[in-house]
């Protein structure tokens, strides 16, 4: 079974939102019983007497991180599929710095102070009816504001991202500083805080020790190259190939090229020079040796009604890049059944200009000669698709994985 | 923290003894299972401060659902027939707040009760508070979520804006922290 679960489908919306709503209940009694409901307990981190807050954030902040990445390591979850904050970086940074002043101020921060409200604070109270306040005012103006508030835009960057360095790396390193930062936060509760350190367990050393253990093995595990993301589904999609469930027929890509309720994304992999003679209209040439850049692309501007199509000459090209997209969890992503050759054997039969050379040997060659390379200005290259009143079993399914429009905070 | 009085150790249904709360490094490690899991199931991390936003959108939509349609950032969640609590972080905020109050009752700290610096007045404290609620909640939609949304969730999911946002939240609190002691001290 694939992580993370496809819950919408698999439950139910009502059944979904009993998920959500029990995961959001642990929060709130996690957050309880470490003392966060407590707004004196939260500002002392910031007077170094008792830095509960950093110890507790990035305890979870680390040990989620190796668990998350064992299993994406191990192939059980899969990486692309969960919600990995956007960077806005500068309305993140002023964001920030807006909220520390806020945390300073309140004494607490938008989850704390529901557990606050809910266990009677009065404090907590306030803050809630604040943080309503804070939001609304947020809604009536960041229309001023519009343009910079998704100003540099990243996307889904990750920090392994951006330094070019395997996952397992970066995993190791936020280990070790945050052990560090657990030996500073102690030292200065001992030196600020005059607390006795040798009251604290012992067992968090080995806490600690099997946290670095995990980092280890995230690094040893290694990211997972395209082909053994393959291998891992190869047995359920060679299946889908081979009755072909993806190969669709030129009749319903036209179809889908007049169908306004869908983005049609066409991927074109032939060579530059086979493009240029010849594609069809909107169809973009990506080379084979681009796909993961496109794969990244994809996945960006996921929508679920997004299908993507591959065309080669031939299938052979095009089947082998819709593994490689398949692997790097592209979904709705369709094949043209017999290529641009089939395209053309059917749209081309009244362009005198277009003649079949059939019996040229080998795959993957263009089975057509063009007085010029004219790329889309060829009639065969924008059929009508209302003209055209073709046959064809229809095959595009849209799928929709998860609900990813949420997020971390909605 | 509040001082337990002695008074109280009579066990009733509401009135349970005052129990510790347990220690940071064990509550951050279950909250860390409880991110994993979250992320493991549903491919969606923890959050609070937008679950907020949807129910305020909620009610502006209610009221003025004309001038919810001429906003887009309304727009996104309200906009249309678009219903602004179809979405999971509202049955999490609200299954937080239930999670926090069983939490309370069964631990003993259930009290009516406003926690503050020794120097200033409750008044003072409650004022405090709004202000610096709504100060963070204003920060927490510019900055695309708060301390659940973003730090933790982006955190561990190694996201770079999370981690700078992160570091943000600790330099704004640290840098006034000398300034508003009074609150604290």
């Amino acid at each position: 079974m694939a992580f993370p679960l496809p819950l919408e489908t698999l439950l139910g919306k009502p059944l979904m939102f009993v998920v959500f709503g029990l995961i959001g209940f642990a929060f709130g009694y996690i957050l309880e019983i470490s003392g966060f409901g407590n707004s004196k307990k939260l500002a002392a981190q910031f007077y170094f007497t008792e830095l509960t807050v950093l110890k507790v954030m990035f305890t979870a902040i680390v040990v989620a991180m190796v668990l998350i990445f064992i299993m994406v390591g191990l192939g059980v979850l899969d990486y692309n599929q969960i919600w990995v904050n956007p960077t806005y970086l500068w309305p993140g940074i002023v964001g920030g710095l807006i909220m520390g002043v806020g945390f300073i101020v309140g004494g607490f921060c938008p989850g704390t102070s529901l557990v606050s409200m809910a266990t009677f604070k009065i404090d907590g109270l306030f803050f809630v009816l604040g943080g309503l306040a804070g939001i609304f005012l947020f809604g009536e103006t960041v229309p001023l504001y519009e343009a910079w508030w998704n100003s540099s835009d990243y996307g889904r960057l990750t920090i392994q991202d951006w330094l070019n360095v395997p996952t397992g790396v970066v995993v190791v390193g936020v280990i070790l500083m945050a052990l560090f930062m657990f030996w500073g936060a102690e030292q200065l509760e001992r030196i600020v805080g005059k607390r006795d350190l040798k009251k604290e367990p012992r067992l968090r050393v080995a806490a600690a020790g099997a946290l670095f253990i995990g980092a280890l093995v995230v690094l040893f595990i290694g990211d997972a190259g395209t082909a053994e993301k393959w291998g891992r589904i190869s047995l359920e999609k060679e299946a889908a190939l081979l009755i072909r469930q993806v190969q669709i027929h030129p009749g319903e890509l036209l179809h889908s090229i007049g169908d306004d309720g869908l983005r049609l994304v066409m991927i074109d992999v032939r060579p530059e020079a086979d493009y240029n003679l010849f594609h069809i209209e909107g169809a973009r040439n990506v080379p084979m040796d681009r796909l993961l850049d496109l794969a990244k692309e994809l996945q960006a501007s996921y929508i679920p009604n997004q299908v993507v199509v591959l065309m080669s000459n031939d299938e052979v090209a095009a089947t082998q890049a819709w593994k490689t997209l398949t692997a790097e969890s592209v979904s709705n992503l369709y094949i043209l059944e017999g290529g641009i050759n089939n395209w053309l054997a059917v749209f081309s039969a009244f362009d005198p200009q277009i003649t079949p050379t059939p019996n040229l040997p080998g795959e993957e060659r263009i089975r057509f000669e063009f007085p010029a390379a004219l790329g889309s200005r060829y009639e065969a290259s924008f059929p009508d698709p209302h003209h055209w009143k073709i046959d064809y079993t229809p095959k595009i399914k849209l799928e929709v994985k998860r609900d990813k429009s949420g997020g971390g905070c909605g | 923290m509040s001082v337990a009085a002695p008074a109280q150790k009579k066990k009733s249904f509401w009135r349970r003894p005052e129990k510790d709360y347990v220690h940071p490094y064990l509550g951050g490690a279950l909250l860390g299972i409880l991110l994993f899991l979250a992320f493991f199931l549903t491919g969606n991390g923890l959050g609070a401060s937008g679950g907020l936003n949807r129910m305020i959108v909620a009610v502006q939509d209610q009221i003025a659902p004309d001038h919810v349609d001429r906003n887009s950032y309304l727009l996104r969640m309200a906009g249309g027939d678009k219903n602004p609590l179809d979405d999971w972080i509202v049955p999490a905020v609200f299954g937080t707040i239930i999670g926090g109050f069983v939490s309370g009752w069964m631990n003993g700290r259930l009290k009516v009760e406003t926690n503050k610096g020794p120097n200033i007045s409750v008044r003072m404290r409650w004022l405090a508070a709004f202000g610096g609620g709504a100060i963070m909640g204003y920060g927490a939609r510019l900055a695309r979520g708060c301390t659940s949304g973003q730090a933790l969730s982006g955190g561990a999911t190694l996201s770079l804006g999370s981690w700078v946002f992160m570091f943000s939240v600790f330099a704004g609190a640290y840098a006034l922290a000398y300034f508003v002691r009074k609150l604290w001290r």
